[in-house]
Order: structure tokens, then sequence, then C-alpha cells
């Protein structure tokens, strides 16, 4: 058993294939997340005009890719804009698939913190000068992130892990790797390795959620 | 004390881990006594009562209820505790249920009624506690003073031998206090065994047949109170009662 | 042609349309079968995790602790291509169907118990005591008095992750299970043109956004009190 799933000379073999994997799966993370963050930021500013023509595309923007799966998002991006004439290549279409989708996801969460911010607290900003901008940025953004910094982690890991939808359109993450990995010597033990790899990488931040998760719930009663 | 007593329990001792909060308590109460139970906050009264009906499981001692042996393992807690009512500080009404629901699990779930007689049952308790018009309330429609005796309501439904109040008043705000407290009276009157740890001393005074002060895990003294509140034999007692009466 | 015609014939044929459509509808009732297999399968597993945790025995305990770390810690596509390509090495081989079904019920029952778990310990100590000092059991105090007030709780962040972990199958098209999205793309290879993508992607909208719309409206019904 551990000769098919964790067999050392293969381990060995594809170590150097499933590094380079990681390395694109770090990277990868470290330019979907702030993309998806600014997309969210974005929306929630939008969604603090508090104007009906504004407020209602938006939610239904939020629904649209809520409701939508990424893997399809990035299919129809990845096979079907080159039917336009348009051939992003896989990179680029993760890309744009994580601003949209990861975007809504993290604007829900930013506007419940603003949301979360008594209306007192931007009176007290605007009664002492600050403009409209200013008190949104010095005054409710901070709380505001503060009060779903749980959300915003829980959503990260979520987009850290969907980084592995890469593998499907050829982008060379960790998951692609291994598998390549798998086909070449005909053996489990590289998808073994990366998902040994995945967990002891995303275990501290699951462990870091489930703590601030149960406060979270236990200081609502 | 010449009659037979109802509760009887014995060198109660207690450890939360390398805190000491009983220290050998002894507590004998007789058939329709109301005994009350005052002392400062930390000295263990609230443990005693939580181990009698073994909310709290004592460290060492013998309980003996009605008979029953609370601490035999072969005991069927849950058929014991039926017949000790108790009343807690914050009501711990369940929200997600209306008054009847409250008063009615029990009677459904332990004593085997069914709903139509559980209901009958429980309409009853709500008339004794006052409340018969607010039976389909639920606790979040209520007063704090309706709900506390709605708890009551939840305890005698079940035709409890001794009934067990945890500071009953101490999270009401001061106007709602009253209409518990007559509702305990009326308990008293009918004759119902009570032991109750309370700050209420005018009640004490007028309602209560024996008073027992605690300190520091053990029972200090205890008498009739007039000569608990007039004629204290300890120091500790009277320090107590001068900063309770200073209020 | 104009550019929006040839736009339109390119991405809304509907010649190519009508010929898949019977392939995109049996694609989305297997979604609709593989979803609801997860639901079930996922938030059952997921609450019994939950209460057998109540028990408090502490290795069994650690137990259930590890397991919903991994399931949380690991990309659901990680553990479809393990299960589909890496266990037949075992001997073990499941359909696509299967393979997909387990993955994500498997996710979706730590997330569930994570929350699950959250709302029974955030119902106060004294509910605990007051339905067992009317002599209520361990067990009844939990199914009446519990796990009702858990559950309310536990509501509006439950359907956000059952939503978004039911929409992974999808991913059910890597291990060449027919639902929506395998069906759209087979047909679009077969087709040469993107049309039967754009049905798939309007069947995802068609199934999936009620239930959106349906989890707003709940999120704000049973929304916590602050």
């Amino acid at each position: 058993m551990i000769q098919t799933f964790f067999n050392f000379d293969i381990i060995v073999a594809s170590w150097p294939i499933v590094m380079a994997g990681l390395l694109n799966t770090v990277l990868l993370s470290l330019i979907v997340v702030p993309l998806g963050l600014f997309g969210g930021l974005l929306l929630a500013l939008l969604a603090s005009i508090r104007h009906p023509l504004v407020r209602w595309p938006l939610m239904a923007w939020v629904d649209f890719f809520r409701a939508f799966p990424p893997l399809v998002l990035l299919i129809l991006l990845f096979a079907g804009l080159p039917f336009a004439g348009l051939d992003l290549g896989g990179f680029a279409c993760v890309a744009i698939a994580f601003f949209l989708n990861t975007g809504a996801y993290y604007g829900e969460i930013f506007r419940a913190g603003i949301e979360s911010i008594p209306t007192g607290q931007v009176e007290a900003a605007r009664s002492t000068g600050l403009n409209r901008l200013q008190a949104l940025g010095y005054i409710v953004l901070p709380q505001a992130v503060r009060n779903v910094m749980p959300d915003l982690l829980s959503n990260t890991l979520e987009v850290v892990k969907l980084t592995s939808l890469g593998s499907v359109v050829a982008v060379p993450e960790l998951l692609y790797q291994a598998r390549q990995a798998q086909s070449l010597t005909y053996n489990p033990t590289p998808i073994v390795v990366a998902a040994i790899i995945y967990f002891l990488m995303l275990w501290p931040l699951v462990r870091l959620l489930s703590r601030l998760e149960n406060r979270a719930l236990a200081g609502r009663r | 004390m010449a009659t037979p007593s109802i509760v009887d329990a014995r060198a109660i001792h207690k450890h939360f881990g390398a805190l000491h909060v009983l220290k050998g308590v002894d507590l004998k109460v007789a058939e329709r006594e109301l005994v009350f139970v005052i002392g400062p906050s930390g000295s263990g009264k609230s443990t005693l009562l939580r181990c009698l009906n073994r909310l709290e499981e004592p460290s060492s001692g013998s309980i003996v209820v009605d008979g029953i042996d609370m601490l035999d393992p072969r005991t069927d807690i849950n058929h014991a505790r039926q017949r000790i009512g108790m009343v807690f500080q914050s009501f711990n009404l369940y929200p997600h249920m209306t008054a009847l629901g409250n008063v009615t699990l029990a009677l459904r779930k332990v004593a085997g009624k069914s709903r139509a007689e559980a209901d009958r049952l429980g309409r009853a308790a709500l008339e004794r506690v006052g409340l018969a018009d607010r039976s389909e309330h639920t606790p979040g429609q209520l007063s704090g003073g309706q709900q506390q005796r709605v708890a009551i309501a939840r305890s005698i439904a079940l035709e409890p031998r001794v009934m067990l109040f945890d500071e009953p008043t101490s999270a009401l705000d001061p106007e709602l206090v009253g209409s518990v407290l007559e509702v305990m009276r009326s308990l008293r009157m009918s004759g119902m065994t009570m032991i109750v740890v309370s700050h209420e001393m005018g009640f004490a005074r007028n309602a209560a047949d024996r008073v027992v002060f605690m300190d520091d895990g053990l029972i200090v003294e205890q008498g009739a109170p007039a000569e608990i509140f007039e004629h204290p034999a300890h120091d500790r007692t009277r320090a107590f009662i001068g900063q309770i009466q200073r209020h | 042609m104009s550019t929006w015609d040839r736009f339109v014939d390119t991405f809304f044929n509907g010649k190519v349309m009508a010929k898949y459509l019977p392939d995109i509808l049996s694609g989305m009732v297997v979604t609709i079968e593989l979803a609801v297999l997860i639901v079930i399968t996922g938030l059952g597993a997921g609450l019994a995790l939950a209460l057998i945790r109540s028990l408090a025995i502490r290795p069994l305990n650690w137990l259930i602790i590890f397991i919903v770390d991994l399931f949380r810690a690991l990309p659901p596509l990680v553990i479809i291509v393990l299960i589909y390509f890496g266990l037949p090495y075992a001997d073990l081989s499941f359909s696509g169907f299967v393979s997909t079904w387990l993955s994500l019920a498997l996710v979706l029952m730590a997330f569930s118990e994570e929350i699950f778990w959250a709302g029974i310990t955030s119902v106060h100590k004294g509910q605990w005591e007051a339905s067992r000092s009317t002599g209520l059991s361990f067990g009844q105090t939990l199914m009446n008095v519990v796990l009702p007030q858990a559950l309310r709780l536990t509501i509006p962040p439950l359907t956000n992750r059952t939503i978004a972990i039911t929409k992974g199958t999808a991913l059910g098209t890597v291990v060449a299970v027919t639902e929506i999205l395998g069906e759209a793309s087979s047909a679009m290879s077969n087709s040469y043109n993107p049309s039967p993508l754009m049905m798939g992607a309007a069947a995802y909208l068609v199934l999936f956004l009620p239930v959106v719309v349906l989890a707003r409206r709940l999120e704000r019904k049973f929304a916590w009190k602050r």
C-alpha cells in the first residue's frame, strides 16, 4: 500500500515537478487574492451609494456570481472567448474569472462589514469636518474589516483552494503538475503528495478560522 | 427536628479543580419548611443548591431527597429530578417554545403524559402563577417577571416534592420582583417545601421558617429569621447582614 | 452579415442549440441528482458528527476535528482527483459520479459539522440546566431544547456554504461525469460552436439563481440579532 501511494523513489523523482507546481500555486494565490479583494472593495463601495439604481444591479451582479460555478465561468472564458477571436490563455482566464467570482464573494463580506458600523460613526466623523470618503476610509472601513475578519479569511481559504481549478485550463499549478507527474510515473504518489502539501499549507488557517468562528458565534448570544 | 426531613444532605464537599467550594456542608430540610440560604457571593450557596439535584456533581458526601439516594449510580436521576423543581436566576425559558410549550415539555417527555393531558396540567400550572392568559406567548413577548413565573410553572407542573430557587429575583427590575415573590408566597401557603438562595431579606423575614448563613463553603450559623437578623452569633454574619441592609 | 449577427450566429446559434438541448437537459438531471445526494448525505453526516461530538468523548472528538480540518483544507477538485485517479491503484474504482458525490459530500460534511457544532455550543448553558432539572435526559435535552435553537442559528451560514459546495458539481466534468458542464463541453467540441456552452451556463443559472435568491431571504429572516 505504501509502495503504491507513498512511494519514496517516486516522491524523489517527481519532487521538482511538484515543487514547481507549489511555487505557481503560491504565486497564483498572491495574484488572485488581492485581485478579488480589490474587486470586492469596489463592489462594496459602490453598494454604499444607497441609490436603488446602483443597489439593484449590484445585488443582481453578486447573486449571479454566487449562482454561477467558477469552473463554468473559467471554461466560458477559456473555451468560449476564442470563438469571438479572443484567446487569452489559461492564466489570464483564471485571473479574470477569479476577479469576477471571488470579487462578488468578497464584496458581500465587505458590504456586511460596512453595514455593521452604526451610522453614528459616520455622523461623528462628518461633524468633525471629514468628507464622505475620509469618513469611509478612516472610520468605517477599519472597523468594518475588523468585524468581518473571520469571513474574509474564510473566503481567502476558499480562493486559495480554488486555484486548483487552474489545472483544468493547463495552468501549471500544484494539482496540474501532480497529475502530470502521475501520468509520467503511472503512480498516484504525486497526487497524494500534492494533497499533503495543500493540507499542511492550509491547516494553520483552518485551525485559526475554527477558533475565530466559534468565538464569533458565542459572542452573538 | 422531630419531623422527618425530606432533604438530607451530609458532609457535602465540592472541588472545582484547586478550588474548594463546599467544605463539608450538612443541610436537613423538613417537609413544608421554607429554608432561606444567604451569604456573600462565592460562599458556595448556589453550588450547594445545584448539588441537591446533581446539576453539580458533589466531590463527596451523601444526599437523600424524599427517600431517594441522589448519589447512588443506580438512581434514575432524570426521574428523581422531576421531584425537585428548580428556578434559575436567568429564568432559562426555552426561547423557541410558547409559555405552554415550556411548561409541558417535561410532562410529555419525562412524565409520559399525552399532549392533551399535559396541556391541561400546563394550563393549570400557568393559572397558579397568574399567567393563564399568556400561555401562547413566547418568552420574548413576556416581561422578566412573567418569564420567571412561567419558569416556576414549568417546575410546579411536575408536582415536585421540593423546590429550589437560585436567586430567582436577582435578574429582575425592582418593580417586577413583587409579582414573583407573590407567587412564591402562595406556593409556601400551599405547603411546598422550598429552599431559596436570595438577597430578598424582607421576604426572608416574613416568609422563611429558617435562615441559613453560609460563608467560605461552610454553614456558619442558622436559626429563625428574627434570631439571625436581630441577634447573629457570629461576626461574619453580623457584617454580612449589616452590608445587605445598608443597601 | 453584421458583427452583431455574426456574434449571435456564433454564441446563440439556433440550429446548434436545438440540436443539443436534449443533452443539456439530461445534464441538468444529472446535476440535480448529484446536488440532492450531496446535500442530503453531506448535511446528514455533518449533523451526525456534531451530535457525536457533543457526547464529549475525547479521542473521538480529536478524530472528528482532524477529519473536519482535513476536508476543509483540501481543495474539492484534489479530493475528486484522488478518489477517481488514485483509488483504482488500490483496486478500488468509483465512477466519476460516485467520486464527485463522495468528495463534495465529505467537504459539505466537514463544513456543516463545524457550523452545527458552533450552533450547539452557542446555546446557553442555562438551557441545558433548566431542561435537565425538569428530568429530561441528555438526549431529550439535545433534541427538544438545544438543537431547535442551534439549527435556527446555523441557517444563514449553512445555506451559503451548501450553495457554494453544491455548485462544485461542475467539477465532475473533470472525471467525465455527464452533468451540465460535461454535456456542454462535449457538445461544443462536436459542433465547433460555443452555443452549447452558453446553454449550459444558462442551465446553471436556472438551477442555482432561485436558490441564491431564496437563501438571501432566509438569511434576512434568520439573521443573528446583534
